[in-house]
């Protein structure tokens, strides 16, 4: 009698366990219909976040000869573009607790960003028209930024005239530090910023970028050779 | 160890699947979308101003439980609106026409959708304890605080809802 009892009590909870996808007595079991359309119910949702401008940060990956970049843009303008090899969750977080934690993946309203870059890229594009949002970037290094938005494509400057330019003749390793911390690099083209004496520098994203933007944009000319 | 509020997209990625399935098994296949929506976009307006640390997924499930009220009570309303023999034209432009096309892509088995229809017609504490035990997998304590009201009052919704269930599905 009390065993049918028992028997009853689990039947229902059994069969809303299994209803609902959480089959196992418990143990959650994945049921793939449900988080499929969970998963086309948010793309759906982050369209609608982008188009009604619900979100404070917008961002988007694009496919570029270096691989997947990330860009991310306010209402202002572009705020951030990643390289492939930075953790994105720690660059999404940065901007959470910079700007806003309303940060929704959503293509569209990078369009326009995503169609300059890949122009660039192509060689089709000589300077970036997209309005940035500088706000992730303090005052003195928005100077030196400034300053190195302003060496047209295919030229270069060194270290010590960006920081003149910047109002601080003294002042090229601070200088050097503000271009290594560009939130926005290859847009605000930091790459454009030798040595003194011609040698390459560092580069957030790699020498070897470094030179392969230069090379791009005909300051440098093409490596003729390959090394070995 | 700043307990940060996760980049929404995050939190988004994170709380879909179980806010799915908790509209899912409230408000039926159909109708989750919209409420899935409304979820998100209501829990994306007030989420600047959210405690950090908060329990994110009781909060976002609390948002998603009054959609699904709404919803029930919409119905509700429409019932009413369709019992009213003075409005017959109502009745037949709301003729389930258009509900039996939403049933037919339904692609939930038949006996649970009886199931589902049983708990939509529970009493609205009972049917948020069901469903935040069952389908959210939640504590009782979870459960309690999704819905505002003490541990011991959620087990009761949970017992009686659980026995009004009984009763229809071991028919």
């Amino acid at each position: 009698m009390s065993r049918q009892t028992t028997r009853k009590r689990e039947s229902i909870e059994v069969a809303l366990r299994r209803a609902s996808g959480n089959a196992n007595g418990g143990a959650r079991v994945t049921s793939a219909r449900a988080a499929g359309d969970a998963a086309d119910a948010a793309r759906r949702l982050s369209g609608r976040i982008a188009t009604e401008g619900l979100a404070d940060v917008n961002y988007a990956s694009l496919d570029s000869p270096f691989g997947k970049l990330t860009v991310a843009a306010t209402e202002r303008g572009l705020v951030r573009l990643a390289f492939p090899e930075e953790d994105l969750d720690a660059v999404l977080e940065r901007l959470a607790a910079r700007i806003s934690p309303r940060i929704v993946e959503a293509p569209a309203p990078l369009d326009s960003i995503r169609g300059e870059l890949e122009e660039y890229f192509a060689g089709r594009r000589r300077h970036f028209e997209l309005p940035l949002d500088w706000t992730l970037v303090g005052p003195f290094s928005q100077r030196v930024l400034r300053a190195a938005s302003a060496i047209p494509y295919g030229g270069v400057l060194s270290y010590t005239q960006v920081a003149a330019e910047a109002g601080s003749p003294r002042g090229s390793r601070a200088a050097g530090n503000a271009l290594g911390s560009n939130p926005i690099p290859i847009v605000v083209p930091c790459h454009r910023v030798l040595r003194s004496g011609g040698a390459l520098g560092g580069y957030a994203g790699g020498p070897e970028r470094k030179r392969r933007l230069l090379e791009l944009e005909g300051a440098l000319a093409p490596a003729s050779t390959l090394p070995g | 160890m700043s307990a940060r509020l996760p980049p929404f997209q995050r939190f988004l990625d994170e709380q879909r699947e179980v806010v799915w399935r908790v509209l899912v098994s409230s408000v039926g296949q159909s109708d989750a979308e919209d409420c899935f929506q409304e979820t998100f976009i209501a829990a994306l307006r007030a989420y600047p101003e959210l405690r950090p640390g908060s329990n994110l997924r009781a909060w976002v499930l609390t948002i998603a439980q009054r959609k699904a009220i709404d919803v029930h009570r919409a119905r509700a309303r429409r019932a009413l609106a369709l019992a009213d023999p003075s409005d017959v034209e109502a009745s037949e432009r709301a003729s389930p026409r258009g509900d039996a096309t939403a049933e037919a892509s339904d692609r939930v088995p038949a006996h649970d959708e009886t199931l589902w229809a049983a708990v939509g017609e529970l009493p609205e504490r009972q049917r948020s304890a069901v469903v935040l035990r069952f389908v959210a997998d939640m504590r009782h304590r979870e459960i309690a605080e999704s819905i505002g009201c003490s541990e011991e009052a959620a087990r009761s919704s949970l017992r009686e809802g659980l026995n009004k269930l009984r009763k229809v599905v071991e028919v």
